[in-house]
C-alpha cells in the first residue's frame, strides 16, 4: 500500500482527484435517495403551502434568527410528546425553504405552537416577553409592531418558490397581495377566496392596529405552525406516544 | 527540510496580512462570543433590533469559524506550503486577492447578519451574493494552492499538504451544494434554496458537519502536521499512520451528518448510517492525535521548557477529549438526552476553543517572530500565562455546559410520582441562570487570553524586549 500511495503523493493532481472521489461516496449514499419522494415524505392530507401573510411571517422569522433558540421539530418521545404534541412529521416541513427545524432548545419547540395561545398573548409576549414570563431571557421585537409588512412584493417570492416545487398556482400568485392584506383583516370580502386558496387559514386583525404589521405577518405564521396536518386520519402503526397524543 | 543552501524568495507579506487579520477577527470574535453568552444569562443586554441573540449568533459563529479559523488557515497554509515545497507562492497578485476578497466576504455577510439578511442555515447564513463572491475568492485560492504544490523543489508533497487541499477542495464542494438557491430578485437580498424540508436539512448537517470535519478538522491537522514537527524539532511520529488517518478520516467524516438529526423526521436508516459512521470516526480522529502527541518521542523535555509548544500539546488533547465525546454523542440514546441542549455547545468549544483556538494560538506565537524577523517573541511569560488563563476558561465552559446541558435534558424528561411532566419550560430556563454566568466568565478569560497574546505580538513585531519596557515603565514614572 504504501509503495503505491508514492504515485499518489507525487501528483497533486492524482491527490485531486483522489480525495474528491473519497469525500463524494458519503454524500452520494446519503443524500441522493431522499429525492425518491415517496420513501422520504409519506403525504399527509392539510399540509399546503404558506398563505402570502403566513410566508411574509416565515421570512420574519428567518429575518430575525428565530431558529437559533426555537426548534421546530418534536421527536418520538414521550416527554416531547406530551409537552408539545405529536411528532413531527416529514411533510409538514415540506414546503419550509429552508427546513426550520433548529438544533437548540434555548426556548421551548414552537413546531405545534399554533393555536396554543391568544393572538394578543403572541402580539404581548414579542413586544415584551417578560411582561408574561417573568423569567425568560427571549428578547423582545417591538419594532415589528411599528412595521408595515412586506406584502406588495410577495408574489415574487411566491413565483421563485414555484420554481423550486412549491405548488402556487396561478390563481394564488395573481391574488397573493390582496389575500395577504385581507388574511390580516377581520372583515373583507376576499376571505371566501382566502379560505378556498388556503384551508384553515385563519383571518383577522392579529395585532389590532389598522396597519397591517409585521406583527400580523409574524403571529399568522406561529398560529398556524403545526395545526395543518390532519394528524387523525394520518394511517401509521398505532403506537404508544400517537394514543397518549389523541 | 534543510532550506538553509538555497532559501527560496517566499512571499511572506500575504501571510503577514492574514496573520494580522487572524489576530484581529479573533478578537471580534470572541467578544461578541462573551457578549452573547451574557445576552443568556442577562437578556436586558438585548438592545434594539440589531443586537438581538438571534442575530448576532450568526455573527459570533462566522467570526470565529470563518474569519478567525479562515484567516488563520489562509496564514498558516500559505506559510508552509511554501516551506515544505521550497518554492515560492504561485501568483502574488492572486494570493493578494484572496487575502483583500476574503476580508470583503468577512464584511458582507457581517453586515447583512446585523440587519436580518440570512439564509438561516447554521453556519451557512451569508446569502446568494456573498456566497458567489466567496465561491470566487475559494477557487482562486485552490489554484493558488495548487499551482504551488505544482512548482514544488520536492518529490514529495507533505503530509500536511494533502489536509490542506482536502480541506479546500471540500469545503468548495459543501459550499456550492449547500447554498445552491435563486434569488428572488437581483437587486434584494433574499433568496430560497434549491432544497426544502427533510432534503434541506440533511444537505444542511452533511454541509455544517463537514465544516467541523474539514474546515476546523482537516484544515487545522494542516496546521498541526507543519507546526508541532517544527517546533519539537523532530519529524512526525509515523509516516504510515499518517496516510492511514488521512484517507479514513476523511472517508468517514462525510458520513456523519445525520447524527444532527437523530428522531426526527429524516428517514431512520440516514440517522443509523450518521450514527455508525461517527462512531467509526473515533478511530481516525485519535489517529490524528497520537500522531501529533507522539511526534515529541525523544523530545519531551521541549514540552517543559516551551510554553508555544505546551499550546500545541494541550490543543491536541483537547481534540482527543472532543473526539471521543462527539462519537459518544452521536449514539442515539445519548442524542436523545444530549440534542438541543447546551451540552452540544459545550462539546463544539471543547474543540474550538480548545483544539482550534489553541493549536492557532501555538502556530501564531511560532509564525510571528520568523515573519517579521525578529529573534524571538517579546515574552515567553505572557505566552505561559496565556496558556493557564485560556486552559482555565475552556474548563470553566465546558464544566458549566455540561452541568447546565445535561440538568435541561433530564429536566425535560423529568416525571412526578403522578406521571406528569415536573417541569415547566420555564423553570428549566432559570436552572440554566448560573451555567450561563459561568460561561460567559469562562469565555471572558479566554477573549482576556487573547488579548494578552495581541499584546505579545504586537510587542513582538515592535521589536520591543521584556528589558525596553522596563525602562518606559520607569519613564512614566520619571
Amino acid at each position: 500500500m504504501l509503495k503505491h500511495h508514492k504515485k499518489i503523493e507525487k501528483n497533486s493532481i492524482l491527490l485531486l482527484i483522489f480525495t474528491v472521489l473519497v469525500i463524494s461516496v458519503g454524500g452520494i449514499v446519503e443524500i441522493l435517495p431522499l429525492f425518491r419522494m415517496e420513501t422520504t415524505i409519506e403525504p399527509v392530507k392539510g399540509v399546503r403551502p404558506y398563505s402570502p401573510l403566513e410566508l411574509a411571517g416565515y421570512k420574519i422569522y428567518i429575518r430575525e434568527g428565530c431558529y437559533n433558540c426555537h426548534s421546530q421539530q418534536i421527536r418520538p418521545l414521550r416527554d416531547e410528546v406530551e409537552r408539545y404534541g405529536h411528532y413531527s412529521l416529514a411533510a409538514e416541513s415540506m414546503y419550509d425553504f429552508p427546513f426550520q427545524w433548529g438544533s437548540k432548545r434555548t426556548g421551548p419547540d414552537l413546531a405545534r405552537v399554533g393555536g396554543k395561545y391568544s393572538d394578543e398573548w403572541h402580539v404581548q409576549h414579542l413586544t415584551h416577553p417578560q411582561d408574561l414570563v417573568p423569567e425568560s431571557i427571549m428578547p423582545g421585537y417591538k419594532h415589528l409592531a411599528h412595521r408595515g409588512a412586506d406584502l406588495d412584493t410577495i408574489a415574487e417570492d411566491m413565483k421563485v418558490l414555484r420554481t423550486i416545487g412549491v405548488p402556487y398556482s396561478d390563481d394564488m400568485i395573481k391574488n397573493a397581495r390582496r389575500d395577504a392584506y385581507a388574511q390580516a383583516a377581520d372583515e373583507s370580502d376576499y376571505h371566501d377566496g382566502l379560505e378556498e386558496r388556503y384551508p384553515k387559514a385563519v383571518y383577522r386583525n392579529f395585532d389590532g392596529e389598522v396597519t397591517t404589521t409585521e406583527m400580523d405577518a409574524l403571529v399568522a405564521y406561529l398560529q398556524i405552525l403545526g395545526t395543518l396536518a390532519e394528524l387523525k386520519n394520518y394511517h401509521s402503526a398505532p403506537t404508544t406516544m400517537e394514543a397518549s397524543n389523541d | 527540510m534543510n532550506t538553509m543552501n538555497s532559501t527560496p524568495n517566499y512571499n511572506d507579506d500575504v501571510v503577514k496580512l492574514f496573520t494580522i487579520a487572524t489576530v484581529f477577527w479573533g478578537i471580534v470574535g470572541f467578544t461578541v462570543g462573551v457578549f452573547i453568552a451574557l445576552q443568556m444569562a442577562f437578556p436586558a443586554l438585548n438592545f434594539g433590533e440589531y443586537f438581538t441573540f438571534g442575530r448576532l449568533r450568526p455573527l459570533h459563529t462566522s467570526a470565529v469559524i470563518f474569519a478567525f479559523g479562515g484567516n488563520a488557515l489562509f496564514a498558516t497554509s500559505y506559510f508552509s506550503v511554501q516551506r515544505t515545497c521550497r518554492t515560492r507562492l504561485w501568483g502574488d497578485g492572486w494570493s493578494k486577492f484572496t487575502f483583500w476578497g476574503y476580508q470583503i466576504f468577512i464584511v458582507l455577510a457581517a453586515v447583512g447578519y446585523v440587519t436580518g439578511v440570512t439564509q438561516a442555515k447554521e453556519y451557512a447564513e451569508p446569502e446568494w451574493y456573498a456566497d458567489l463572491w466567496l465561491t470566487i475568492v475559494w477557487v482562486t485560492y485552490l489554484i493558488v494552492f495548487l499551482m504551488t504544490l505544482k512548482n514544488r523543489q520536492e518529490p514529495h508533497i507533505y503530509v500536511g499538504n494533502w489536509f490542506f487541499l482536502a480541506f479546500i477542495v471540500t469545503v468548495a464542494v459543501l459550499h456550492l451544494a449547500n447554498n445552491a438557491a435563486i434569488p428572488v430578485s437581483l437587486f434584494g437580498a433574499k433568496s430560497y434554496p434549491l432544497w426544502g424540508g427533510v432534503q434541506s436539512a440533511m444537505i444542511q448537517w452533511w454541509y455544517g458537519h463537514n465544516a467541523v470535519g474539514f474546515f476546523l478538522t482537516a484544515g487545522f491537522l494542516g496546521i498541526m502536521y507543519y507546526f508541532v514537527p517544527k517546533r519539537a524539532e523532530r519529524p512526525i511520529y509515523s509516516y504510515r499512520l499518517s496516510i492511514i488517518h488521512f484517507w479514513s478520516l476523511i472517508f468517514l467524516y462525510i458520513w456523519a451528518g445525520p447524527h444532527h438529526l437523530h428522531y426526527t423526521s429524516l428517514p431512520d436508516w440516514a440517522q443509523t448510517l450518521g450514527a455508525t459512521f461517527s462512531i467509526m470516526l473515533w478511530m481516525p480522529s485519535w489517529g490524528g492525535m497520537i500522531n501529533g502527541m507522539m511526534t515529541l518521542s525523544g523530545a519531551w523535555h521541549k514540552l517543559r521548557e516551551d510554553p508555544v509548544l505546551q499550546f500545541m500539546i494541550i490543543s491536541l488533547a483537547f481534540y482527543g477529549m472532543s473526539t471521543f465525546e462527539g462519537p459518544l454523542m452521536s449514539i442515539k440514546t445519548v442524542n436523545a438526552l444530549s440534542h438541543y441542549t447546551d451540552w452540544t455547545i459545550g462539546h463544539v468549544h471543547a474543540g474550538a476553543l480548545g483544539w482550534v483556538g489553541f493549536i492557532t494560538f501555538g502556530a501564531l506565537y511560532h509564525l510571528v517572530p520568523i515573519l517579521w524577523k525578529k529573534q524571538a517573541l517579546y515574552s515567553m511569560r505572557l505566552v505561559s500565562i496565556h496558556l493557564w488563563i485560556a486552559t482555565t476558561g475552556i474548563v470553566l465552559y465546558i464544566v458549566a455546559m455540561w452541568f447546565g446541558g445535561i440538568t435541561q435534558g433530564l429536566m425535560w424528561r423529568s416525571y412526578d410520582s403522578m406521571g406528569f411532566l415536573e417541569f415547566s419550560f420555564v423553570e428549566t430556563v432559570m436552572a440554566m441562570h448560573i451555567p450561563y454566568v459561568v460561561r460567559a466568565l469562562g469565555g471572558g478569560l479566554f477573549l482576556l487570553g487573547a488579548l494578552i497574546m495581541a499584546y505579545n505580538l504586537i510587542k513582538t513585531v515592535r521589536g520591543d524586549t521584556v528589558a525596553s519596557t522596563i525602562s518606559d515603565a520607569e519613564k512614566a514614572h520619571a
